[in-house]
């Protein structure tokens, strides 16, 4: 049974009534839990809970240093292709949006790779949109390859694929497989997706599952916050996590925080979550998972990323560019748009219009913008060592 | 005494002390230098996925830097592999990089617990074993397994108190007694040691050596810490050496019971 059948049967009416209304004794009696429900998790996730906030971090910060010691591991995206058949109304790559598209070669791939390996980093995420054309299988398989041959630890954020499909990129290399559901609403997701294979919520929900089915070893999953209530969101995320847990036993789980950023297509957030309340989940999570790693990009700012590597943080991106070729300027001379899946050069107009040398759309805008080396100078002063190495290519032969 | 002392010896090799310490979650790799003095150890055991294998000397994959070979024996280690076939392969990989021929063999499949699977951890001793590695393996406290290992050539066995970073201390206790009693090789008890007092409960109960990290790693200050254990485990092997007094539930009375026994005949008589 996938995860679609106990997600349809969660109870989250109820849990969602506790996680909006418990009282503070709940909360704290589930902060004192050694080990915690979904039901504790709703308590801890409540607005009296943030009155525990002090708490909830000092048992985070202990639970983390325990499961992962005093380290935070860091990685980079590298970006294939901003080409993309959805259209999603959140997303700066949606195929209607008139931006600067793109698609490395596996050559162009190598060069920004060779570029992030002198930073340090040795554990990238290779990000593309959904695109069968422009982002085959085939052309996955070759630029994990490329990646892999510089890089320990490659995983892979893309479309959802089929096991079958899955399992040649596995085999190129590629040990971890990022897919956020984006929101767990099924209504809001459907308003959300407006055209393109995304629409499917139920084949989304289970890519995991059928990653790990292919070999994938580690296994990222999230909720964009700013779709739907927060909250809701964040219950129905604790539940897939825990289902992963249980049945993908094999695989480490990792739990990201994406909030919406500022991106092309000016789409407002719907819902909002403040930076204690955020704090506040990333602690819940913890209390919840001790053992599941919990990630933070450059969507957040320096401040609030310092002060969240004390208190559950294990794996941050850093330094970190949301458009392909973002490292190097590669791919800048196949600069294009994309109408109907048909690419359309630039005119000469277009090229003046920009910057003097223009690059390809990003995906949102980030908002710390410090080097890899200062935010690993930062993570040391705090206490903690920057690892940029934790897997080995023996490990995903 | 039941015991003289003794020192530590794995495989033909004398070490002087009897506690061994992991290399992971230091918050700096200063930090665990320093902790690795403190602490007196002679072995150390390494993540092989932490360190760079390439031999390209990687800075951004240095722990190696931090240890010194002609003080410690490094002891790669093989966490990260799933099966026999990710461990073997590690192996030969720290091997050719120019680490001893020494493995920790760790298969531990599931990431929450971290615990041994032992089929594939069996496997991968024994071609370990043939490839003419010293192997020492972490297992779940199965006193068969332990036995199928040391027939099959471990150098050691090394059963868990616990899971991994748990700090449980000894919760395997009772089996852990068995494997020391049947073993033919040094038994380390391995993970879940949180204080000093834990690992000189394995070390009194006759452990030959223990394996400490996140105890020491996470301390607020490893380097008293690691001398923490040290001593514990000093003392624990002394205790054990001497032979420990047996508990036991009632109070022994200063007079006993059957104490006339002992008395000269004559007084018997003069009674009568």
């Amino acid at each position: 049974m996938s995860f679609v059948a106990q997600f349809n049967a969660l109870p989250v009416g109820e849990l969602l009534r506790r996680a909006r209304g418990a009282p503070v004794s709940a909360a704290r009696a589930s902060l004192d839990r050694p080990s915690l429900s979904l039901t504790d998790f709703a308590h801890l996730i409540s607005p009296a809970a943030g009155e525990l906030l002090e708490a909830m971090g000092r048992r985070s910060q202990q639970l983390t240093q325990q499961r992962f010691g005093k380290v935070i591991r860091l990685f980079a995206p590298l970006y294939l292709s901003n080409e993309c058949i959805n259209n999603c109304r959140y997303c700066g790559f949606s195929r209607d949006n008139p931006i600067l598209r793109v698609t490395l070669s596996p050559e162009e791939v190598r060069r920004e790779a060779r570029a992030l390996v002198g930073q340090g980093f040795r554990n990238l995420l290779l990000v593309a949109g959904e695109h069968p054309r422009f982002v085959s299988r085939d052309y996955l398989a070759e630029c994990v390859r490329a990646v892999h041959e510089q890089v320990p630890g490659t995983s892979l954020e893309v479309g959802p694929m089929s096991t079958e499909d899955y399992r040649p990129l596995v085999q190129a290399g590629a040990e971890g497989l990022v897919v956020y559901q984006e929101t767990y609403d099924r209504a809001i997701y459907d308003q959300m997706h407006t055209a393109g294979p995304k629409k499917n919520f139920d084949w989304r929900l289970e890519t995991p599952e059928r990653a790990y089915a292919a070999g994938f070893r580690r296994l990222g999953i999230g909720a964009l916050y700013g779709l739907a209530d927060w909250r809701y969101e964040a219950l129905c995320l604790a539940a897939h996590a825990q289902y992963l847990l249980r049945v993908c036993w094999k695989s480490s789980l990792t739990i990201s925080f994406p909030r919406l950023r500022p991106c092309a297509g000016e789409f407002q957030p719907l819902t909002h979550i403040t930076d204690r309340e955020l704090v506040q989940l990333v602690c819940a999570f913890r209390l919840m998972f001790p053992d599941v790693g919990l990630v933070l990009s450059t969507r957040e700012p320096a401040r609030l990323r310092d002060g969240l590597i004390p208190l559950g943080i294990t794996l941050l991106s850093a330094g970190s560019h949301t458009e392909p070729g973002g490292y190097t300027g590669a791919g800048r001379e196949k600069l294009h748009q994309t109408q109907k899946g048909r690419i359309v050069e630039l005119g000469a107009s277009e090229w003046a219009a920009g910057d003097a040398a223009p690059h390809a759309t990003e995906q949102f805008q980030i908002a710390d913008p410090r080097s890899p080396g200062q935010v690993a100078e930062r993570i040391r002063s705090l206490g903690y060592e920057p690892v940029w190495k934790d897997w080995d290519q023996a490990l995903s032969a | 005494m039941l015991e003289e002392q003794q020192p530590l010896v794995i495989a033909g090799r004398t070490f002087g002390s009897r506690l061994i310490l992991g290399t992971g979650k230091f918050a700096s790799p200063e930090a665990m230098r320093a902790a690795l003095a403190a602490s007196g150890t002679e072995m150390v055991t390494v993540a092989l996925r932490r360190a760079d294998l390439t031999g390209r000397k990687d800075p951004f994959a240095n722990i190696l830097e931090f240890i010194d070979p002609g003080r410690y024996l490094i002891l790669p280690n093989t966490s990260g592999a799933l099966n026999a076939d990710e461990a073997v392969r590690l192996a030969r990989l720290a091997a050719a990089a120019g680490l001893p021929r020494w493995v920790k063999l760790e298969i531990h499949p599931d990431p929450r617990y971290l615990l041994p699977d032992p089929v594939e951890t069996f496997k991968a001793a024994e071609q370990l074993v043939q490839e003419g590695f010293t192997v020492l393996p972490y297992i779940n406290a199965d006193p068969v397994l332990a036995r199928r290992l040391q027939d099959v050539g471990t150098a050691t066995v090394m059963p868990l108190g616990s899971p991994i970073g748990s700090n449980r201390g000894v919760q395997t206790r009772d089996q852990i007694r068995i494997i020391i009693e049947q073993a033919t090789v040094p038994v380390v008890v391995d993970a879940g040691l949180g204080a000093p007092s834990h690992a000189a409960e394995a070390m009194e109960m006759g452990a030959d050596a223990v394996l400490v990290n996140t105890a020491v790693a996470v301390a607020s200050d490893p380097v008293r810490m690691a001398t923490a254990f040290k001593l514990a485990v000093e003392a624990g092997r002394a205790a054990y050496e001497c032979g420990l007094a047996q508990a036991q539930v009632t109070a022994s009375p200063t007079s006993p019971l059957t104490a006339f026994l002992d008395e000269p005949q004559s007084s018997i008589a003069s009674r009568a």
